[in-house]
């Protein structure tokens, strides 16, 4: 098959491993928040409900397609498609399993803390093509907050790139020992936070629901438009997820073979869940607060963990 | 004046930008669950100069209704004017309408009314702090609060037969006897009901997020609150000390034992904080209550359907949740009242926002609207 | 403080309004002209009367009857102060530089019965649109909405 080919099934892949995920992520936050709030959540459709994102895809997909006269329409088209596919990229780079990964990479870290970087662009885009002064504003601080948050969601990583010398996922779990847990867990708390507030969610979702009181970035969107842009932000919290597994916990490194990617993505579902719980008790911040947060006390933090790992290394080798 | 007017400047001249200022509508169809407000809010830039609550659209006339209804058919009405708290909105037009006709309700009526009035204050709190929550996003403490509340409208539910709009308590006593069984069911809420309490502090106001947003939010100082008429939680919340059950007693609160809860910085947070510990002395009233009950009428004896007052006037209060709800009743001896006049606590709470709201940001505007806890049926009559 | 101990109080302080107090049905009532209207009311509010808690009006078949309840909570005392405006042109003084209370309650007077506060700095209509005719609480006030009681009831 042609370089074009395989070009095409890897992205149909990575389509679906996101859809999958997001359908999962969705599914996953109704039945949990319903469990915390004493009600049962889906259970209609499919065991246990398992089938009522795919039935609110379904439903989503029959509506009707409203694009705003004074759109600009090519630009309100795309916008959704830059918010999502960088996030779908980025599921790629994670290490699954022994030796694999399905794009393995030297630069492997980069990539996941850069990629989902331009869907910003998505989101200024989306605000700006809705023609809508409140929506306008709205992308603009959406996009802000997310800018503010990848500083400490990269700083907190590079503590691995330190202590295993390489910014290849792979390698990072070759060198991976059980004792970076308790010294990089400010870094896991760091992470943690600026990861929710990368994909607008949990406590940091003023943008979204500042669509009640003004106007949301994608307030203008209807139908599958609207359900690219959720399928983005749980699309991120899995990859999150994953990625903080791997890396903070040790993902599939505890047990061998088929067992440790069970246990990868037992992981990897603790913290999706408490993501999830973060989200369903805390109320919202406000924007200037949320800034706040980002710049004064995570930034900080993750350069002190950062201080701390290189104070270490000199006594690991 | 003109609205959706986007006057944010562009460009000068000599290059310099200048922003203007905006005018955003906050519509009447509103986010929150307070009901049908509008709000026209001035921004420059981020901070609010003045945010004016534009109200009527729920003005029903039921003023003018009641001038062409009997003083029993108007119970109904009243039903409707707070419609969270429907109970203590009929007990204080029945007030009126005994002080005015000289009425003396039986003591098994005055106490069934007190547990009533009780537990609706507790499901309007409920409503008031769970609708706050819900405003600034903690969605599990809106339905933590309303699952309090549910049970409380199953045992009115079991009571008169209404979830919302109870028509219970009427001139000259209450329309039912509590079936049997019914003592006992409130008795098991009230014991339920503090442990829930506890859960809803520690999920919400020790929420740090919460603090965040609330704390220093909407000062109202002590001064403001009584020359502005303020009453219920939002004069406590400020550290005003009055409360109509013990400070201009009616009933047979004298004969309970209960605090009344009062805050000191009057910003949002003390306001809610007062709301959830009259939750707690609600409870301590209801037992107290059941507890002194004995069998007896619940109406008084030879009362006429139609009931024709003595000509003059009298004003009648009660401390709802949102403050002294009062009522007005003109009467010239026939059957109908020749006015009535509902002094709503919410209303006069609600002309606090233009003041409070100033200088705060457009996101702090729906918490301060909420913790000033208004109930549209009652604003607008 | 009960209402012979009010009457006490006020007639000693002010002894000029004492012969305006009266007591109706166990509640104290002050009646005073309109010209009157903003002193009495300064008086009350420095014998103690801090809070007002109603501001309203009576149709009256020949005047408008305004009627305002005042509280002391220092004396725990409350009483009625009323006031007859003329039909034609009604107009009585603000209280609202007195409690900003009135400020809301006297728009709602001025909506529903017409009466023109003098020197109140927002007189506009607050329940119904800004636009309506009318006073819809004056008894004579008549709609296309309204529909006549049958005899019956």
């Amino acid at each position: 098959m042609s370089a074009l080919g395989w070009g095409a099934l890897y992205g149909l892949a990575a389509g679906l491993v996101i859809a999958v995920a997001a359908l999962i992520g969705v599914w996953g936050e109704r039945k949990v928040a319903g469990r915390m709030q004493m009600r049962i959540g889906p259970q209609e459709l499919g065991p246990f409900g398992l089938l009522q994102t795919l039935a609110d895809t379904v439903k989503l997909l029959l509506k009707e397609d409203i694009t705003p006269r004074a759109a600009d329409v090519r630009v309100f088209r795309i916008a959704p498609i830059i918010v999502f596919a960088p996030i779908a990229m980025s599921f790629a780079v994670i290490p699954y399993a022994s030796g694999f990964a399905p794009l393995d990479t030297s630069v492997g870290i980069l990539f996941f803390m850069a990629v989902p970087a331009i869907s910003v662009i998505g989101v200024l885009l989306a605000g700006w093509a809705s023609h809508n002064t409140y929506a306008t504003i709205g992308g603009l601080r959406a996009a802000a907050q997310m800018i503010s948050y990848e500083l400490p969601r990269t700083l907190s990583v590079l503590p691995f790139v330190l202590l295993a010398g390489s910014m290849r996922p792979l390698d990072i779990m070759d060198e991976w020992r059980w004792w970076w847990i308790p010294l990089t867990f400010i870094a896991f708390v760091v992470y943690f936070i600026s990861s929710i507030a990368e994909v607008n969610r949990g406590p940091f979702d003023l943008p979204e629901a500042e669509s009640e009181l003004v106007a949301g970035y994608f307030a203008d969107y209807s139908g599958i438009r609207w359900a690219i842009f959720m399928m983005a932000e749980y699309g991120g919290m899995v990859a999150a997820a994953l990625f903080g597994a791997a890396f903070f916990f040790g993902g599939y490194l505890h047990l061998p073979g088929v067992w440790g990617v069970l246990l990868f993505v037992a992981l990897a579902t603790a913290i999706a869940v408490a993501m999830i719980w973060v989200k369903w008790t805390f109320p919202r911040m406000r924007p200037d607060q949320l800034m706040t947060t980002a710049w004064k006390v995570l930034t900080p933090m993750a350069l002190v963990q950062l201080a701390v790992v290189g104070l270490v290394i000199p006594w690991l080798s | 004046m003109t609205f959706y007017n986007d006057r944010t400047g562009l460009a000068q001249d000599n290059g310099i930008a200048e922003t203007g200022e905006l005018v955003v509508n906050v519509g009447p169809s509103h986010p929150s669950t307070h009901g049908v407000c509008r709000v026209i809010v001035h921004l420059d830039g981020e901070t609010v100069t003045k945010a004016e609550p534009v109200i009527g659209y729920l003005h029903r006339g039921i003023e003018k209704m009641a001038e062409n209804r009997t003083y029993l058919q108007i119970v109904p009405l009243t039903d409707r004017l707070d419609y969270v708290g429907s109970m203590y909105a009929n007990w204080a037009y029945c007030r009126a309408v005994e002080r005015l006709a000289g009425i003396l309700v039986p003591e098994r009526a005055e106490y069934l009314r007190v547990i009533v009035c009780e537990l609706q204050r507790i499901a309007s709190h409920m409503m008031a702090l769970g609708s706050a929550a819900a405003d600034t996003g903690a969605a599990t403490m809106f339905i933590y609060a309303f699952d309090e509340r549910e049970r409380i409208i199953e045992a009115f539910e079991e009571l008169c037969g209404a979830r919302l709009t109870y028509n219970y308590v009427r001139p000259g006593g209450v329309s039912f006897d509590a079936p049997d069984g019914w003592t006992e069911t409130v008795l098991e809420f009230c014991r339920n009901h503090r442990s829930a309490l506890d859960m809803m502090d520690r999920l919400y106001f020790g929420n740090v997020i919460t603090r965040q947003r609330t704390k220093g939010l909407g000062v109202l100082s002590a001064d403001d609150a009584i020359a502005w008429g303020a009453s219920g939680p939002v004069a406590r919340g400020s550290g005003v000390n009055w409360d109509l059950r013990k400070h201009d007693t009616y009933s047979v609160y004298p004969r309970f034992d209960f605090d009344v809860p009062v805050g000191s910085n009057g910003d949002c947070y003390d306001r809610a904080r007062v709301r959830l510990f009259e939750c707690y002395e609600s409870c301590r009233i209801i037992e107290q209550a059941i507890a002194q009950m004995d069998p007896g009428q619940v109406k008084a004896p030879g009362l006429p359907r139609l009931l024709a007052p003595r000509p003059g006037d009298a004003y009648d209060h009660i401390e709802s949740a949102r403050g002294s709800l009062g009522v007005y009743l003109v009467s010239d001896g026939s059957v109908r009242p020749y006015r009535m006049k509902v002094r709503s606590p919410a209303f006069c709470n609600l002309a606090l926002l233009p003041m409070l709201a100033e200088g705060h940001m457009l996101s702090d505007l729906v918490v301060i609207l909420g913790s000033l806890d208004p109930v549209f049926g009652e604003v607008d009559r | 403080m009960n209402i012979t101990q009010l009457r006490e109080h006020l007639c000693a302080t002010y002894p000029d309004l004492c012969p305006l107090f009266s007591i109706e049905f166990g509640d104290g009532v002050l009646s005073v002209e309109p010209e009157r209207l903003r002193e009495a009311a300064a008086n009350l509010k420095d014998l103690g009367f801090d809070r007002l808690g109603m501001v309203t009006a009576v149709d009256r078949p020949t005047h408008f009857e305004l009627v305002y309840r005042l509280y002391s909570r220092s004396m725990s005392a409350a009483l009625f102060l009323k006031c007859n405006v003329g039909r034609g042109e009604s107009e009585a003084p603000t209280l609202s530089d007195l409690w900003p209370a009135a400020l809301w309650q006297e728009r709602e007077t001025y909506d529903m019965f017409g009466v023109v506060f003098a020197g109140h700095p927002d007189l506009r209509r607050i329940l119904l649109p800004d636009e309506w005719e009318g006073f819809p609480l004056r008894k004579d006030y008549r709609d296309d909405t309204m529909i006549r009681r049958p005899d019956y009831i």
